[in-house]
């Protein structure tokens, strides 16, 4: 009985997670300004980009970082900064979108798997084990070549493999809600399981499936980079870090910066991301256990 | 076991509760059932209109499955549950939504009895307006109005319940169960998870709340203290089926079955005359999934004798208003 271990009554509101995330640990607090500074680079593209980044010049192509091309340019003399620049709005694009239809397509699976049971549970969850069975990458790779590379595409591959995860995380708790007393009391008056499930349940989640979003934010960023690495990205010219990755590669012995500098912008995204996902776990995993 | 006594017959009011068994079944691989655990096994009782039954047992004897049938939070394999006439069992669409009404639940945990993100306010008004009974204004009245009742002021409202102590929650899990305006309200150990002062509060408020609403009662419950203070009458459970049942007060003071009585002295009594006399009850109750042949407690019965291994016995009428399943009683 923990809960009784608590000041009862006289405890004010407690501080949200996200407070505690940022007071208790200051990797956090790194991870999330690297994840703003991302995030506005991407943003202000059009305001910050000190070049077009498609606009080819022959007569500057792969030269190195300078005063006018602060981090060099690509083979067909692209501004690699600028490219880097629309490049992450490609990334965060697929990465949020990606993200945002797994969690609520495997958050809601999850949910029905855990709280109907039977044969329902069984039919979700198998699915669930099939699309966990296959690696990350293969399954993208798989719908890619069946739909067709583009934006859309892309997205609808990535949230494909991840969605299994986001259904498991949400089914284990709602295992556990199911049997508490408020869920039975909406049983009791009648409430429709739909209202249950979004009403009761859903809100008791939502700090889990939010650390689990972070988390896979970073996994969905590093897929769309490889997809686009091997080919099955967004069409060139448009620019996406994946994609420059590969183009660099050609001229690796050349140009090394041309595959450095997109390279760490995914090492930097994917580390910010996971510093802040780390942080929010730690701050609401023991929350959980005591509510 | 299921042989009707003359207390059992049709064409009562209140609720009524016939032969009533619900089994659990764990099935292994390829839906093959491996074990059968029959969690309630042919039970019988009956609450009158404003009259309270306490049903009490150790843990792991059905009281809380029985309890969790006749509110249709489980499904009872077969028997029937009849409230005011309605067939509960059968009940769906506008009938069960009556019954939804009609029966309400108190629950036994005050910690996981509210969603921890929903107000008090809206856990009150929620039902109301699922039940289209009233919305905005008024209902948000009708939720003042019961936290008053229970006795919490109405600033209670915009708060969360974990600035709630226990009491106050198993209050707030009360209003919540009186806001459809119930006629019969089932509780499942409403008080044992709370501080001894406190529970005599929450009882002294069932006490009330039964006396000005005319509510009935079915008290599920392992304390026969609890029982005795809230309870005209108590059915003693046993392993699924029911042992002993009759007057609170005649049951407790003179118990006839020798697991009540067992029951009755390892419960204290607040009465410094009374002779102590510790009996000791042998071994622990037996599994549900291999319940022994004959009497479900002739393994551990202090009086058992050769018929009590083989035949099982009945519940019948031994003094008027009281009955017995034990072979003493024959």
């Amino acid at each position: 009985m923990t809960a009784q271990l608590e000041a009862p009554s006289s405890a004010g509101p407690r501080p949200s997670a996200l407070a505690q995330a940022f007071r208790s640990n200051q990797t956090t607090w790194i991870g999330a300004i690297l994840l703003a500074a991302v995030v506005l680079a991407a943003v202000l593209a059009p305001l910050l980009a000190p070049h077009d980044p498609l606009q080819q010049d022959i007569l500057v192509r792969l030269e190195a970082p300078s005063a006018e091309h602060l981090l060099g340019t690509d083979a067909y003399g692209r501004d690699v900064l600028s490219r880097l620049m629309y490049g992450a709005r490609i990334s965060l694009l697929v990465g949020f979108a990606s993200v945002i239809a797994a969690v609520t397509l495997g958050g809601a699976l999850g949910i029905i798997a855990g709280y109907m049971g039977g044969v329902i549970d069984q039919l979700i969850m198998g699915v669930m084990d099939v699309l966990l069975s296959f690696p990350t990458l293969l399954l993208g790779l798989m719908v890619v070549a069946v739909l067709g590379a583009s934006l859309e595409n892309l997205i609808v591959a990535i949230a494909v493999t991840e969605m299994a995860p986001f259904a498991r995380i949400a089914r284990a708790p709602t295992l556990v809600l199911r049997e508490q007393g408020f869920v039975e009391a909406g049983r009791a008056l009648g409430f429709h399981p739909v209202r249950i499930m979004a009403v009761h349940i859903l809100p008791n989640l939502v700090a889990e499936l939010a650390v689990m979003a972070s988390l896979w934010l970073a996994t969905a960023i590093r897929t769309e980079a490889s997809l686009s690495f091997i080919g099955l990205g967004v069409k060139p010219p448009t620019a996406t870090w994946g994609g420059m990755i590969r183009e660099g590669f050609e001229n690796i012995l050349d140009a090394p910066w041309l595959a450095l500098f997109p390279s760490l912008a995914v090492l930097i995204t994917v580390l910010a991301l996971n510093l802040l996902g780390d942080g929010l776990r730690d701050a609401i995993d023991p929350k959980l256990r005591r509510e | 076991m299921s042989a009707p006594t003359v207390q059992d017959a049709g064409g009562h009011d209140g609720l009524e509760v016939l032969n009533l068994r619900k089994e659990y079944r764990s099935t292994g691989l390829f839906g093959r059932t491996r074990r059968t655990v029959r969690a309630v096994d042919g039970v019988d009782f009956h609450v009158p209109p404003g009259g309270s039954l306490g049903l009490v047992g150790e843990s792991g004897c059905g009281k809380s499955t029985a309890a969790r049938c006749i509110l249709r939070l489980a499904e009872a394999d077969s028997g029937s549950i009849r409230y005011e006439g309605l067939d509960v069992r059968a009940a769906r669409g506008p009938a069960l939504r009556m019954l939804r009404r009609r029966v309400q639940m108190v629950f036994q945990d005050p910690y996981s009895t509210l969603n921890p993100k929903r107000t008090i306010g809206q856990t009150l008004e929620e039902p109301l307006h699922v039940h289209g009974i009233a919305s905005g204004r008024a209902a948000r009245e009708a939720a003042r109005a019961l936290l008053g009742e229970v006795g919490l002021g109405t600033d209670a409202m915009e708060r969360l319940p974990s600035e709630f102590s226990g009491g106050q929650r198993q209050r707030i899990g009360i209003a919540r169960a009186l806001i459809l305006g119930p006629s019969l309200l089932i509780a499942d150990e409403p008080v044992s998870a709370l501080d001894v002062s406190v529970q005599a509060q929450i009882l002294r408020l069932l006490d009330e709340l039964r006396e000005r609403r005319g509510l009935s009662f079915l008290f599920v419950s392992h304390d026969l203290g609890v029982v005795r203070h809230i309870c005209d009458a108590v059915a003693v459970m046993y392993l699924g089926g029911i042992v002993e049942r009759g007057p609170v007060r005649e049951v407790f003071d003179a118990p006839l079955h020798p697991y009540t009585k067992i029951l009755r002295a390892a419960s204290p009594v607040p009465d410094p005359a009374a002779r102590v006399t510790m009996m000791r009850i042998e071994g622990e109750i037996p599994s549900a999934a291999a319940p022994p042949p004959g009497c479900a407690f002739h393994a551990r019965c202090p009086a058992a004798f050769a018929r009590c291994s083989q035949e099982r016995p009945l519940l019948r009428e031994v003094v008027p208003g009281r009955a017995v399943a034990c072979h003493l009683f024959p």
